[in-house]
């Protein structure tokens, strides 16, 4: 008999702690099945956040460290610089990577860590119970911004992407959807793409998920969906900001 | 017998760690501290150790936790308020039980304070300073010698106890050149073992096997009963420490002493002049110096409180901190007075010794 269809070894069996809806689960299951695929697991360590993937350190069958919030990059270089003959990737939300911890994603970035960084943005702080992110939308109401967003007050959302996109030592940067089966399918593969330079020591890689929070948005999953193209797209455009193996003479 | 050099305490303390096997050393640059960072610039890349200028001392610890959930042993400085900005992480490395070693070498503070000499971070270091029930072994050296000595010391104490371990120097000790003679460097051999002593739970590669063994570094634990037993677990490691590893010299002790002096650090050697002095003067006075100032050695004071103690006299440089532990360990048997210096400047040994003969 042929399995077509299994849990990747790279996750443990506990049950995800994730709300209904969330996309957490999608982008946990697309980078266990790569680094499965890719038969990076035994040498793989992981840093968890803090936010609602702070039990990704339960989740990953991994080697797996939970940073206090913002720091995963520095610790994640702590580990890669210890343990060479590893390989190292962390899981990060907004408020994690691109408010308290702006300054540990913008260096690692900037020395080319050999590590990868998953980041995941939904625009909303959803484990505190929904309160304004860095990369909340303008006009946007979350429950610390009860009158929406005021770019004029607070500034504009952060883009992750575009901001590592300045700095020259990053090998890889790509911002991929979770918002249909089309989206994530193309969201594996450059999660693929990233963990094989990361096992391939290029330098630093970075995948940012545009994701939901149906629970905070107060949506069904379905218009969470619906909300993010319509909404968050064209603030976040996908696409590839650097693939360093596509230029010449790299 | 191997021979002396002389050193600056910065220079002497970053010698010592990587002879005692630390090969991974992250920090930012702070006076008075800058000499350590920078000896480790320089001496990292010629024994195959990782040093990392980090962008913050923030990121510098959380680079220590990443590199001590590896199980290696590393190190990190600052001085004063660069210790303040490590104290988050100095939390979470206590509470995911990582060994590592932390040096201070304190200038005045608070706030931005001065870059001269100072004990002021005494409260910080040994009750607390970071949030939540955690301690932190801290060391106190009094001379150059003993401040290198202290490195093989801290790593040791940190790796038998899975804990972060401080040595709570000064900018007087890290400014000022004294011989010192090192022990010699681990072999290949050594470094091999202590690479591997910590594979039972540290992060490394593992086996490919069914049951695949996971390694977490963590500090969070959701559900209050286990949190709860996580942290009456750690209060018995404490209570282990506290019985086994309390250190002090006791100076001129003996049962003619009229006053005890008790002080650390670079206080503690100004002290010893001005008791020398009242010596040839027929004056008895003794000092206990406190070398762990965690876990205290209240005993040790207790046992010197005999009749013929008319006072007991604290020297610190700062207002008033180590006094505390002292009165604890007197416990109202005998009066105890402060002398303290504050801003970064030194008391002479003629105002301890005014001190002690105040009736």
């Amino acid at each position: 008999m042929e399995i077509i269809a299994q849990r990747p070894k790279s996750l443990t069996d506990l049950q995800f702690t994730y709300c209904p809806g969330c996309t957490h689960g999608i982008s946990h299951r697309l980078i266990a099945e790569a680094i499965d695929e890719l038969e990076m697991r035994n040498q793989m360590m992981g840093v968890a956040p803090v936010g609602c993937s702070v039990f990704a350190y339960k989740f990953f069958n991994c080697d797996m460290a939970e940073a206090a919030h913002g720091r995963a990059p520095a610790v994640a270089t702590g580990m890669k610089r210890a343990r060479p003959d590893m390989h190292v990737f962390t899981y990060q939300g907004d408020g994690d990577l691109a408010a308290i911890g702006t300054a540990e994603i913008i260096h690692a970035a900037n020395r080319g860590e050999n590590i990868t960084v998953f980041f995941v943005n939904n625009a909303i702080y959803g484990m505190t119970g929904g309160q304004m992110a860095p990369t909340t939308l303008p006009g946007m109401k979350t429950s610390t911004s009860p009158y929406g967003r005021d770019e004029k007050d607070i500034g504009y959302p952060i883009q992750a992407c575009e901001l590592i996109n300045s700095l020259r030592a990053p090998y890889f940067i790509e911002r991929v959807s979770l918002l249909s089966p089309q989206d994530i399918l193309k969201a594996k593969k450059v999660v693929k793409k990233a963990l094989q330079f990361n096992k391939e020591e290029k330098g630093f890689t970075f995948v940012e998920f545009v994701s939901t929070c149906p629970t905070n948005w107060g949506l069904a999953p379905l218009d969470a969906m619906k909300w993010a193209k319509e909404n968050m797209l064209p603030y976040f455009p996908l696409g590839n900001f650097r693939d360093k193996s596509m230029e010449g003479g790299e | 017998m191997a021979e002396k050099v002389l050193m600056k305490g910065n220079e002497a303390v970053a010698e010592a760690a990587i002879r005692a096997g630390c090969r991974f050393y992250f920090a930012y640059p702070i006076t008075p501290q800058s000499e350590l960072i920078e000896y480790m610039s320089k001496m990292m890349p010629k024994v195959n150790g990782t040093f990392v200028q980090a962008e913050s001392e923030i990121a510098a610890i959380n680079m220590v936790y990443g590199a001590s959930g590896c199980g290696k042993r590393v190190m990190t400085s600052s001085s004063s308020p660069g210790i303040s900005l490590k104290m988050e992480g100095i939390s979470y490395l206590a509470g995911a039980n990582l060994p590592a070693v932390i040096v201070n070498v304190q200038r005045g503070g608070p706030g931005l304070g001065d870059i001269q000499p100072a004990q002021g971070d005494y409260f910080q270091a040994t009750k607390g300073g970071g949030h939540g029930d955690y301690r932190l072994i801290v060391l106190a050296p009094s001379t150059v010698q003993e401040f290198a000595d202290m490195a093989d010391l801290a790593f040791e104490l940190g790796d038998k106890y899975r804990n972060p371990v401080m040595i709570l120097s000064d900018g007087l000790l890290g400014q000022m050149m004294e011989p010192v003679e090192f022990k010699p460097y681990k072999t290949e051999e050594e470094l091999k073992q202590l690479d591997e002593q910590h594979f039972d739970w540290c992060m490394h590669p593992n086996e490919d096997e069914p049951n695949h063994h996971h390694h977490e570094i963590n500090s969070l634990e959701i559900d209050p009963l286990v949190l709860e037993q996580h942290v009456i677990k750690l209060g018995k490691k404490y209570d282990e420490i506290t019985k086994n590893e309390q250190r002090y010299e006791e100076y001129n002790i003996s049962d003619d002493n009229e006053v005890v002096v008790v002080s650390f650090g670079t206080a503690a050697r100004i002290a010893k002049s001005a008791i020398d002095e009242l010596q040839e003067k027929g004056t008895s006075v003794g000092m206990i110096r406190p070398i762990t100032v965690w876990p205290y050695p209240y005993d040790a004071i207790k046992n010197v409180l005999h009749e013929k103690v008319k006072k007991i006299v604290v020297c610190e440089l700062n207002l008033g901190q180590m006094i505390e532990d002292v009165r604890l360990a007197v416990n109202g048997k005998m009066p105890v007075e402060f002398l303290g210096k504050v801003g970064g400047i030194l008391f002479t040994p003629d105002e301890i010794k005014a001190k002690i003969l105040d009736k």
